[in-house]
């Protein structure tokens, strides 16, 4: 069963990342009931930044710090910028502007820093795996630092003045507006907030995917399927959905489908929440579309 | 809305609310360009280059994709970012027909269009109790799904796995003394003149209107007896048959189907194309094969990411400059001719 | 006494003809004034229209200061604590959370722990309630917190819309008597939309009364409960 036991913990390694950007896709999802398909490319790019800041000599922990706060003003200027006109636009036209961030991020970063694939530094490298042989150092350090990321976020919200702010300004704007919140600077938080949890999850999965323009592509997929599957409005269930997909499908890989079928099992959980339960397994009802 | 839109040499003459003469008079005028269209399109058939009787080979197919696609999101409202699914679908059963039971390409048209209306009508289903950005995000999931359904190893057999099939573009009948991308060209065209006719037909009858109405006002259009999933599962049955086709024509132009070809960047650049073209607009789909053919052409000699750039800042440019795009420039002119003319 | 709101040919909408049309009124530093009428005369609309909710054209004024054109926020953040119909509290969150949220754009820590204890002290089922989720309470309960939260902002006017809307008479009673205690000890001013024209007239000192939009009875709330037609149509003697 060893193989078993290594499969479930690099599942779970790799269902941190996941768990982060689903939290990421659901704290804008709360906020504006978008979906931010651009989330994988921006965390891309954000990645790259700071890859090149390593490469120009930064420490690796200052060239994330950096990234993190650079990331941060960007998903701040996006939503202010772009999406504030928005607003009450028809959800056709939403998509249009988020697939055009997505393909701008996109092609950037292809622009600026080529189409080659790269390796990418880790700094929990060690020379032997751990835990008897069962992780890498690697794994284990970016489930430490998804954690620790998660609980952050989690204090914040639930233990700050302006956590609470954004959370209501999420819940019922209207009413954030009468006790005097500014509702849509908490929404340009709220962005910026996503944008910087998605720059640590590119970070963390970029030296095990290598660095591509591409790479998020299918850690996108299955963010999405994790927030679907924990409840699309429920941060905490999102990340239990990350966690959970990232388990199932590194199980899945390995005994059931193989490999080559991993994006499929991501449509197959994408389906089949929206179908079976489409409010997920931790959500509230969701509204019936006609 | 009446009114042909300008430079689609493919509508035929729309009638108008105004008085018979006026109308009679707009109908000829359509007509006349219409046959003038056509002429220049088949002499080009003589006049252009091979690579260039390629590209409008490519662009006719795409345009073709694309009306598959503002059926079900233009005109019905159910947003698809996965129609590359459909377009896969039509190019690989032609191709599979072609290579492993020899059969002739234009039998295997037919096939390609049911199986990609079949698939279609399977997504149809789920796709009834989405909406909005579920659907999206579904459609989105599928199209990034499809490559890799496409290598796995248990249909390597019919598919050619990673290295995909060729296939070879139909002679010309031996009493024809053109080459074959011309005969490819011609037909082409004819076979697209048809498709956007039928969809011209169905768009403004009874089950365009029915669309139309469940896309604006869903909770009416059942209220007053409309059968909504019925019109939604065969509004996607009809567009994913519709790209199907496209994806059998684009197939043996290129004489090439691989996995590898079909990524999700395949179903964006249609979606792309709707929305340069127009939404909702028989016309504007053929401007937006012609945009996703020869744009991106011209935009790689300049970067390799130059395309998307184009594609992803044009869609946020004409969402708030021109939401209606190049059909929404079309109809403008031609009612600012018309009001010229004392047609109203 | 100093006018500390008053409003000026007051024109609203929701999109399509005004709803509202050239209303003028105000309220005295301290005072009350009641805003009466049917269904549909509009005082919803003009408190939305205060408020900075809703597209409005004229003159409103608070402390001299103009405020028509500014952001809900922003009006919110110069003292005017707006009790929504409906009551606008938020459901997700607890009732502690809730009464947070009134006073979110303070800085003043003691005075807020300060008015904390006055709210609960008003209402003391608040105290109850403290970790429950607001949705989860009882309409009446539910419009006392509404209330306290708009207390919260230590505002110098209060808007109050239908606070007696789907409550038991006694959970009236225990709303109107904690207003009256507020205006006696607190000196909060209040503009108070009800229907039930009895308790407005009883707690208010002026009343404006409305129709289709248009202010066509004003004056000392013990006049117009003598009034005949307000007693006909409004009182029902």
């Amino acid at each position: 069963m060893e193989g078993f036991a290594h499969q479930l913990v690099a599942g779970i390694a790799t269902g941190g990342i996941y768990a982060s950007v689903a939290l990421a896709l659901v704290m804008i999802y709360q906020a504006t009931h978008h979906v931010n398909f651009a989330q994988g490319e921006m965390a891309t790019f954000s990645t790259y930044l700071a890859w090149a800041a390593v490469q120009g000599g930064a420490p690796w922990w200052a060239a994330l710090l950096g990234t993190v706060f650079a990331s941060f003003a960007v998903g701040v200027a996006i939503e202010r910028v772009l999406l504030r006109p928005m607003r009450s636009a028809p959800v056709l036209a939403v998509v249009c502007a988020f697939i055009g961030l997505m393909l701008i991020f996109n092609s950037i970063t292809g622009a600026i820093f080529g189409y080659a694939v790269r390796p990418f530094p880790s700094p929990f490298e060690t020379s032997a795996p751990l835990l008897g042989g069962l992780v890498s150092g690697h794994a284990l350090g970016s489930t430490a630092v998804t954690l620790a990321v998660l609980a952050l976020v989690w204090a914040f919200f639930r233990h700050t003045g302006l956590g609470l702010a954004m959370r209501a300004a999420a819940y019922n704007p209207v009413s954030a507006r009468l006790v005097g919140i500014r509702v849509g600077w908490m929404l340009a938080l709220g962005w910026g907030l996503a944008a910087a949890i998605g720059a640590v999850a590119g970070v963390m999965v970029a030296p095990v995917v290598f660095l591509e323009p591409n790479m998020m592509l299918g850690v996108l997929l299955y963010a999405f399927a994790g927030a679907l599957l924990g409840g699309i409005d429920n941060p905490a269930g999102a990340v239990a959905g990350g966690f959970l997909v990232g388990v199932v499908e590194n199980l899945a890989g390995a005994y059931l489908v193989g490999a080559e079928l991993k994006l499929t099992l991501a449509l197959a959980i994408i389906v089949g929440v929206l179908l079976l339960r489409p409010s997920g397994l931790f959500g509230r009802a969701v509204e019936s579309r006609v | 809305m009446s009114g042909p839109p300008i430079g689609s040499a493919r509508a035929s003459g729309a009638a108008g609310p105004d008085a018979p003469a006026a109308s009679r008079q707009r109908r000829a005028i359509a007509f006349a360009l219409l046959l003038a269209g056509a002429a220049v399109l088949i002499a080009s058939a003589f006049l252009l280059s091979p690579f260039r009787l390629f590209q409008l080979t490519l662009a006719a197919g795409y345009a073709v994709a694309i009306l598959g696609l503002n059926l079900v999101t233009g005109y019905n409202g159910q947003i698809s970012l996965g129609h590359g699914a459909f377009y896969a679908a039509g190019a690989y059963t032609t191709a599979i027909l072609m290579t492993h039971f020899d059969w002739p390409f234009w039998a295997t048209l037919p096939v390609a269009g049911l199986a990609s209306g079949a698939l279609g009508y399977a997504v149809g289903f789920p796709a009834l109790r989405l909406g909005g950005f579920y659907l999206a995000l579904t459609t989105f999931s599928l199209a990034v799904a499809v490559p890799q359904i496409l290598k796995h190893r248990a249909i390597e057999d019919w598919t050619g796995g990673v290295q995909g099939l060729f296939i070879a573009k139909p002679d010309p009948p031996a009493f024809l003394p053109i080459e074959a991308d011309q005969w490819l060209y011609l037909t082409t065209l004819a076979i697209s003149a048809a498709l956007f006719l039928a969809a011209w037909n169905l768009v403004r009858g009874r089950i365009g209107r029915a669309m139309r109405a469940i896309r604006d006002h869903p909770v009416a259009a059942e209220a007053m007896g409309m059968d909504l999933a019925a019109v939604k599962t065969r509004t996607f049955a009809a567009g994913a048959a519709l790209t199907g086709l496209a994806g059998a024509l684009g197939a043996v132009a290129v004489e090439f189907v691989a996995p590898d070809s079909f990524t999700v960047m395949l179903s964006i650049t249609l979606f792309v194309g709707m929305v340069v073209g127009g939404a909702a607009s028989i016309g504007g789909a053929v401007v937006g094969g012609l945009f996703i053919v020869f744009v991106p052409n011209l935009a790689e000699s300049i970067s390799k990411a130059a395309p998307g750039a184009i594609y992803g800042v044009l869609l946020i440019l004409l969402l708030f400059v021109l939401p209606g795009g190049a059909a929404g420039i079309g109809r403008l002119a031609v009612a600012r001719l018309w009001r010229r003319d004392g047609g109203r | 006494m100093a006018t500390l709101l008053e409003a000026r040919a007051l024109t609203a909408g929701y999109g399509g003809p005004p709803v509202l049309h050239g209303v003028a009124l105000a309220v005295e530093e301290g005072g009350v004034t009641a805003l009466l009428g049917a269904n549909g005369a509009g005082k919803t609309t003009i408190l939305r229209a205060l408020c900075g909710m809703i597209a409005a054209s004229g003159e409103v004024r608070f402390a001299g200061e103009r405020i028509d054109g500014l952001p809900t926020e922003a009006i919110a953040r110069r003292g005017i604590a707006h009790v929504p119909d409906g009551r606008g509290t938020f459901a997700e969150l607890t009732v502690e959370e809730n009464l947070r949220l009134g006073a979110i754009t303070r800085r003043d820590r003691a005075a807020v722990a300060a008015d904390l204890e006055g709210a609960l002290t008003l209402f003391p089922r608040l105290r109850e309630r403290w970790r429950q989720q607001a949705g989860t309470l009882s309409g009446g309960e539910q419009q006392m917190l509404a209330i306290a939260r708009a207390l919260l902002l230590r505002p110098r006017l209060l808007l109050l819309d239908e606070p007696s809307f789907g409550l038991a008479p006694l959970a009236v009673r225990e709303v109107f008597g904690a207003l009256a205690r507020l205006r006696a000890e607190a000196g909060v001013a209040m503009l108070l939309v009800e229907q039930n024209a009895a308790l407005a007239l009883d707690l208010a000192d002026r009343a404006c009364l409305l129709e289709t939009g248009r202010v066509v009875l004003q004056g000392e709330a013990a006049a117009l409960r003598r009034d005949a037609a307000v007693r006909r149509a409004y009182l029902g003697r």
